[in-house]
């Protein structure tokens, strides 16, 4: 019984502790998670280590504060015989705090500008995606991948049907059973995911068909409004191959919560494969037989997330 | 209350009308006005949180229990009006009517029917808000903000800019009438830097009232003709920009969040000295720093629209004002603890309310803090850590300072002392649950839980039941409130003395308890002895 105590307190200690500092290989949220996560792309470690930094910041300003506070209450009680002080100025220390904090905000202004402005470059990409949201679903575009225009690949992507079964009024059903292997993906989950490649710097440019919406997935470090009339452009480049779930950011009207976004990537290799597959299908009749090659896999070809979960577990193998 | 003092039938010179109705619905008496106002605030307060807590029920497990989702998008939507436009707002001009004549001096407020007018308009703006709920299409279910194009699929728009409209007539009737008072009516001696700082805050809040409710009339009269009259001000189909809405609407929006927070700077400088039985810490720093927390308000607002996609520059200039709001900011908390260092503290429910006010509201601005910074904005915008921050300022800031002045002032209104012993469970058990409800709602931020959804992964489904566990009883904490007020104001057999405090300070404290229908019909002999910051050289 003992023991059993030892190895539970000890999973608890250890789920605190990766919860905690939990880092590259969890992109996706876990139970009683506390930070934010690093992300799987190069930037996503910027907003990162900016939140770390700064919260460090507050939790020593907050102990010195609220510490001095402290003592304050426990020393100057009236009931502990506490006289009043008359005064109620001090020149040096007024010039004090309002000169530390100012030097501590130029820190984390010149930390945070750097981050800032190497985000606001897309320059140089080798792949560009167009992100268009739709009351509530998002679609997908492949305009262009290693300087070569593509055409015709594109597709609509939506919560997955076990999700959306699952989460109708007095449905019955269990959000704890919504599963894809061993991990949750309630609402998390999408009937075709992006795929993209990592070692790629990829342009996304984003709009919105009807009302606003926002593009974001917590593993790239950014979220991006998504605006009808308006297309704005972000860049990510994923390191690690992985399956990497978001959501809609921006109250979009009722289903504004179960428009989830669901990014695979994929080796190099692997993504080529994929896009050539797409390619092929979206090919008119004729053309179909001169991408043999490809054309075997075409039946294999992902039609859900918890199908194209397989290619990615092989490329991380 | 004062009727014994009638000696005629001239009522309204010298004691309340009897008549319910003129006395009410026919005032111009600032108290009874202020009255008004508290209690229209204190059942708005309820309503709001009524919205809050079937929030939280349905965010208390995953999965769809109770509601649809668009049901629960107007709760949202609603819980945000009510309490920013309904509770908060009133409960510190209620605070202001009442207190501002008595701390400077004056009989009453200088525009005694508006002040009337500026009230009465606020219950009808509510009955057509809250109306909605009960129509067809539902209530407004596009958020507080209202941003096009969501906010134009509403079929109760018209309803909502109606009372939008009405509430802003409402704000700048009553922030005229508080400046008039402030600049044209105080007692001789009494020098606008030996003012009260509460006095302050509200003379700059005002201004900002002024400045900025036209400019939020203006938006949402755009989005009216957007809907109804074929105009394209937001339309991108029609060559207009659902972006310039939100420029316009933060604009407005953010000194609103400083209009709801100077107010309780005000209160919570006033509280602290008096408790601590110290003068405040640099008078003239708490003073210029809420000036220029007021001046900063105004270019600041792009830092709720990080994530639509400005220019670089644009994000940059507005993340460095942002930044630059930490610094009086900082002033002002480090000016309170210096307040109390020092001092002959002790501990009634007003400065518990204050204490808490002090700490909650800094973790508020360090969440603030780092909100300002644009790529960490960019995981926490829209997210529950914004949430989570603007809980703690509105929350353990706003209201806690509205909760800690009804506790200061109750006495002086009502004449019995309210009961100490409620007031700390009150206390004890409002500052408990508000953490244990807001505390993981920065968890589930940083985790990924965006805002305003119905429901949510398992991942999240821990922090949400803590959260919701907390606020159920938040919620149930604030029904001690309510009868803590019932007694203290009908049935406490304790009457309060003239002074209540005693190391208060100030004119207020100077007239009988409760404060008598007139007061100051003939302008007091101050003596700076008497007042809270009469010798100021700092």
């Amino acid at each position: 019984m003992t023991s059993g105590v030892i190895r539970r307190s000890f999973t608890a200690a250890a789920m605190l502790a990766s919860a905690l500092f939990g880092g590259a290989a969890r992109a996706n949220p876990t139970p009683y998670q506390l930070n934010m996560e690093r992300g799987a792309s190069t930037w996503s470690q910027v907003p990162y280590h900016l939140n770390n930094i700064s919260l460090g910041v507050c939790v020593v300003i907050g102990i010195l504060v609220f510490g001095a506070m402290f003592i304050a209450m426990f020393r100057f009680r009236k009931s502990r015989g506490a006289v009043a002080e008359k005064w109620s100025h001090n020149t040096l220390l007024e010039v004090i705090w309002t000169t530390i904090p100012v030097i501590i905000l130029v820190v984390l202004a010149y930390l945070a500008t750097g981050g800032l402005t190497s985000w606001a470059d897309t320059t140089g990409s080798q792949m560009t995606v167009k992100v268009t949201g739709y009351q509530w679903k998002w679609r997908y575009d492949y305009e262009e991948y290693l300087g070569k225009p593509i055409s015709k690949v594109g597709f609509m992507s939506k919560l997955d049907s076990q999700s959306d079964q699952t989460r109708q009024l007095d449905s019955g059903l269990d959000p704890f059973k919504v599963k894809v292997g061993d991990e949750n993906t309630y609402l998390l989950n999408v009937d075709k995911p992006l795929v993209v490649p990592v070692d790629t710097k990829i342009r996304f440019i984003i709009t919105g068909a009807d009302v606003i919406h926002s593009w974001w997935v917590p593993a790239l470090g950014w979220k991006l409004d998504a605006i009808p009339g308006i297309v704005n452009a972000a860049w990510t480049n994923i390191q690690t191959p992985g399956t990497y779930r978001g959501q809609c950011a921006e109250l979009c009207g009722q289903d504004h919560g179960f428009m989830p976004i669901v990014v695979v990537a994929l080796s190099k290799p692997d993504f080529a494969k994929w896009l050539a597959e797409q390619q092929a299908k979206s090919a008119p009749p004729p053309a179909a037989p001169a991408a043999a090659p490809a054309a075997a896999s075409t039946a294999a070809a992902p039609k859900t997330a918890q199908v194209s979960a397989a290619p990615v577990a092989d490329a991380q193998g | 209350m004062s009727h014994a003092a009638t000696h005629d039938h001239h009522d309204d010179h010298h004691g309340a009308p009897k008549n319910f109705f003129q006395r009410w619905c026919m005032s111009t008496n600032h108290k009874d006005i202020g009255t008004l106002y508290l209690v229209f605030a204190l059942l708005m307060f309820f309503i709001g949180g009524s919205f809050a807590m079937l929030i939280r029920a349905e965010l208390f497990k995953p999965g769809l229990q109770l509601m649809q989702p668009y049901f629960f998008n107007q709760l949202t939507t609603m819980h945000a009006l009510v309490m920013i436009f309904g509770a908060i707002m009133p409960a510190f001009v209620g605070l202001g009517n009442w207190m501002i004549p008595l701390m400077v001096g004056a009989p009453d407020m200088a525009l005694p029917r508006m002040n009337n007018l500026s009230f009465w308009i606020l219950p009808f703006a509510f009955t057509l808000l809250l109306s909605t709920l009960f129509s067809a299409g539902g209530g407004p279910a596009g958020g507080w903000t209202m941003y096009p194009p969501l906010s134009l699929q509403s079929d109760s728009l018209a309803y909502v800019v109606f009372s939008v409209h009405l509430m802003g007539i409402s704000s700048i009737m009553g922030a005229i009438n508080i400046i008039a008072t402030i600049l044209n009516m105080r007692a001789p001696g009494m020098e606008l830097l030996k003012m009260p700082v509460f006095v302050w805050s509200w003379l700059i809040t005002a201004f900002l009232l002024i400045a900025v409710m036209p400019v939020l009339a203006g938006a949402v009269t755009m989005l009216l003709t957007d809907k109804y009259f074929g105009t394209n001000f937001f339309n991108p189909g029609g060559g207009g920009d659902p972006v310039l809405y939100q420029h316009i609407f933060w604009f407005f929006g953010h000194p609103e969040v400083y209009i709801m927070i100077l107010p309780a700077f005000g209160i919570i400088s006033e509280i602290i000295p008096t408790f601590s039985r110290k003068p405040i810490f640099g008078y003239k720093a708490m003073v210029f720093a809420i000036a220029s927390i007021a001046f900063l308000s105004f270019i600041v607002w792009a830092h709720h629209m990080f994530a639509v996609g400005l220019p670089l520059g644009a994000e940059i200039f507005f993340m460095y004002a942002t930044m630059l709001i930490a610094v009086p900011t900082g002033v002002k908390v480090f000016n309170w603890v210096s307040t109390m260092w020092g001092g002959s503290m002790t501990f009634e429910t007003p400065m518990l309310f204050a204490i808490a006010f002090v700490i909650l509201f800094t973790i508020g601005g360090f969440s603030g803090l780092m909100l300002a910074l644009v790529p960490a904005d960019f995981q926490y915008h829209d997210t529950y850590f914004v949430v989570a921050h603007f809980h703690y300022v509105l929350v353990t800031g706003a209201l806690f300072a509205i909760i800690a002045a009804t506790y200061y002032w109750l006495p002086k209104w009502s004449g019995r002392m309210y009961s100490e012993f409620w007031g700390k469970m009150h206390f004890w058990n409002s500052v408990i649950w508000v953490n244990v409800l807001f505390f993981p709602q920065h968890f589930l931020g940083l985790a990924g839980m965006p805002r305003r959804i119905p429901d949510y992964n398992v991942a999240f489904a821990n922090f949400n039941m803590v959260s919701s566990i907390g606020g159920f009883l938040f919620g149930a904490s604030q029904l001690i409130f309510l009868g803590v007020l019932v007694h203290g104001v009908f049935f406490s057999k304790k009457k309060a003395t003239d002074r209540v405090w005693e190391g208060a300070k100030g004119l207020e404290w100077t007239v009988p308890s409760p404060a008598p229908f007139h007061t100051f019909d003939v302008p007091p002999v101050i003596h700076d002895d008497e007042l809270a910051h009469g010798h100021v050289n700092d």
